[in-house]
């Protein structure tokens, strides 16, 4: 297994089903699933955006010690501060948000399988707005290929960092 | 299941895909996708550092969301592509409601595939979602 290796495991696909509200049988019930057309359990189609578990380096995970994150503790943020600003590095890495996403489906991932991602960065592009100020945006698209290398999901992901918080 | 006997441009399928939006849903969305950013559970730093009004859901959990109305419509494993633009931010206390547009109807490689307009609205009739989709027809 390559390190970021995804594991996909049916306890998994359930916590992440019951996550978005979906008491579709066909992602906990191994009766229904085994019976069907389908002929398994398998996952939801945004499933794959949990591989971020399996990445030792995921930046929106707090470290195993807790240092460094930058959520509040005894202060606002954990995050050092830098100069005057407020928000520090800690508001800095929030303004990430997400602005699209895209999935191509191969083929359903199914407990049992090993989901290799390989993300390459995609375009970048800028875009002033009223509401939250010069934004930038990138892409990225990840591959997930099972253990036998064929190609299971496309993922394409926009992030875009905005100059400030969003007007609503 | 979609019935490529019975689909036509048009057809429409909408369901509410979460009523009063809960904090914890939110806090169950971070551990289950692992995405533990701050801004979608941690009031204080929230409103305190980023200046937000309060917590508000990932991108992803909307789009969880969505995908559960879109599996109803064209059934499990059927889907070959969904895409959405986040287009306004999700809060706590929402209630959303997704739409499916049945858009055009087509033939490829002897699959009969059909492309769907996606939606997410809130309890104001804001947009807070659009997508499309293409789910095989039986």
């Amino acid at each position: 297994m390559s390190k970021k290796d995804m594991p996909i495991e049916k306890s998994h696909i359930m916590m992440f089903a019951r996550s978005i509200g979906d008491p579709n049988p066909i992602y906990y019930d191994e009766d229904h699933a085994n019976d069907s057309d389908i002929g398994s359990i398998i996952a939801p189609p945004t499933f794959t955006q949990a591989s971020a578990q399996f990445d030792p380096d995921y930046f929106l995970r707090p470290k195993i010690d807790g240092n460094g994150w930058f959520g509040s503790g005894k202060e606002p943020t954990g995050a050092k501060k830098e100069g005057s600003s407020s928000g520090g590095d800690g508001g800095g890495a929030a303004m990430g948000l997400h602005a699209e996403q895209h999935f191509e489906y191969h083929r359903p991932v199914r407990p049992g399988d090993i989901l290799t991602p390989e993300t390459k960065p995609g375009k970048t592009w800028e875009k002033d707005s009223k509401r939250a100020g010069k934004l930038k945006f990138s892409e990225s698209v990840t591959e997930f290929r099972d253990q036998n290398g064929e190609l299971v999901v496309t993922a394409i992901g926009v992030g875009v960092q905005t100059e400030k918080p969003v007007e609503n | 299941m979609l019935d490529k006997s019975k689909i036509n441009v048009g057809d429409t399928h909408s369901e509410v895909v979460v009523e009063d939006l809960k904090r914890t849903q939110i806090v169950q969305y971070a551990g289950a996708s692992g995405d533990y950013n701050p801004l979608h559970s941690d009031e204080i730093f929230t409103t305190k550092v980023v200046g937000y009004p309060s917590v508000f859901a990932h991108g992803m959990l909307s789009m969880g969301l969505t995908g559960k109305m879109l599996t109803n419509y064209v059934g499990d494993a059927l889907l070959k592509k969904f895409g959405v633009r986040f287009t306004n931010q999700v809060w706590p206390g929402d209630t959303l409601t997704s739409k499916a547009t049945v858009m055009s109807i087509r033939e490829e490689n002897g699959e009969t595939l059909v492309d769907l307009n996606i939606e997410t609205t809130n309890q104001d009739d804001v947009t807070v979602i659009t997508g499309s989709a293409v789910a095989l027809a039986k």
